[in-house]
């Protein structure tokens, strides 16, 4: 593999994979907020 | 009886008879980076350990990096099988509170944004004549994270690890100086003047429990060869959010982090011997790194200018340039320039959760990178 192939391929596939895999860890914190949300877990704590 | 005075006279003076201008120009270069780091406060737990290193390393004849040589032992024990660097990280991540990101997830795009600069310098390397792996090496100097630089470039380069570590540290603690001219060239004066409304949502303990484990199965399924970076820095959060493993956490953030810094300090300083470093080339890494970390301030800021644009003026494009690692630094760089320009403008806790995601994002540039290269058969 020449050199520019090389750097194009590794700069444009590193680029997009970690945009892509930022932006499906925000998806994913969404959804844990959602499943999770911090009201639940109040309600759920123990009563004195 | 004579002869044996002499010969023993002899031994004192070899240091001296062996004792060439490079060498004495490498104890100098040590001894800057002890003053940067004793005198200036730059990185002093790195660049005191690295400059001594480097003093170390460049006595004639002590042999300190010849086999069975203390500092080789250091090298070859921690940096060459990779252990040090992952060492670390489990620390970083037992010392990192990512509730900003938590609570604003959508910003983490800017963390991403925050890495281009390692692509685009690798690139640049490329086009100035270094070997594809020595390209890789400087370009992670853009992920503006210590141990994800030293990670990458002993696994690829390891002729470059003083330079590209020494570049990584001096400039993440130079970001002050090196981000605002960006920042300000980028951004329009009704720009910089853009207050950005609260943002607090609360998040529960169970996200910030399953936030560790989400992130490391997920991004280590798209990114596997870089699951030893991911999985302990995210080891390191979930001991610190969980709350049952005090001891481990604070041993996490304390003593083995403090042990293996020094270890590492001194194992990166000992690849500065004179022969290797006092090269070109070391200067060339040392300019790239530079440009590198200015390419992620640049398109961090372009980014939160599309994204001004895309929320209808509701983002400060200057958020953009905390997507970088060097956390809370960035960060402060951000809140003080907005200040300059609007002083109803608060732009702290947005541009926390920019760089939180910056310091994810340099993990996973690097994670999605070793992966890529494992793909096409390299490394």
């Amino acid at each position: 593999m020449d050199t520019w192939t090389f750097g194009w391929t590794v700069a444009l596939i590193g680029m997009g994979g970690t945009m892509l895999v930022l932006w499906l860890l925000s998806l994913l914190i969404l959804l844990l907020k959602r499943i999770f949300p911090y009201k639940s877990e109040e309600s759920a704590s123990p009563k004195r | 009886m004579e002869s044996a005075i002499l010969a023993g006279l002899n031994g004192l003076i070899l240091g001296f008879s062996n004792f060439g201008w490079g060498q004495a120009v490498m104890i100098l270069i040590g001894s800057l980076l002890l003053y940067l780091g004793i005198g200036k406060g730059f990185e002093p737990l790195l660049l005191l350990p690295i400059g001594f290193g480097a003093i170390l390393v460049n006595i004639p004849l002590a042999g300190l990096m010849d086999q069975g040589g203390v500092l080789r032992f250091f090298y070859d024990t921690g940096v060459l099988t990779e252990i040090f660097p992952i060492l670390i990280f489990i620390g970083i991540g037992a010392m990192t509170d990512f509730q900003p990101l938590l609570e604003n997830p959508k910003i983490i795009l800017l963390g991403a944004a925050g890495q281009f600069g390692i692509f685009l310098t690798l690139l640049l390397a490329l086009a100035l004549g270094f070997d594809k792996l020595e390209a890789v090496a400087i370009g992670i100097i853009g992920a503006c994270d210590g141990p994800t630089s030293i990670y990458v470039s002993s696994k690829y380069a390891p002729h470059l690890l003083g330079a590209v570590s020494v570049a990584a540290y001096s400039y993440m603690s130079l970001v002050p100086i090196i981000q605002p001219p960006i920042m300000r060239l980028l951004t329009t004066e009704g720009e910089k003047k853009i207050v950005m409304g609260i943002v607090k949502q609360p998040v529960s303990k169970t996200t910030k429990i399953l936030f560790p484990v989400v992130v490391t199965v997920a991004a280590s399924l798209v990114a596997p060869f870089g699951t030893p970076l991911i999985g302990m820095v995210m080891l390191g959060n979930l001991m610190k959010e969980c709350g049952v493993v005090e001891r481990l956490k604070q041993a996490s953030e304390n003593e083995i982090t403090n042990i293996v810094t020094l270890l590492l300090g001194l194992s990166i300083g000992a690849t500065m011997e004179a022969e290797k470093f006092l090269r070109v080339e070391t200067i060339i890494v040392l300019v790239l790194g530079l440009i590198a970390i200015g390419l992620d301030t640049a398109v961090g800021v372009l980014l939160g200018k599309l994204m001004c644009f895309l929320t209808g003026g509701k983002i400060n494009p200057l958020i953009g340039a905390a997507g970088i690692s060097a956390f809370p630094m960035s960060a402060r760089v951000v809140q003080v320039e907005g200040q300059k320009y609007n002083k109803k403008s608060y732009l702290l806790m947005h541009a926390m959760s920019a760089n939180a995601g910056g310091q994810i994002g340099s993990i996973i540039a690097a994670a999605v990178m070793l992966s890529v290269l494992k793909g096409m058969g390299m490394g």
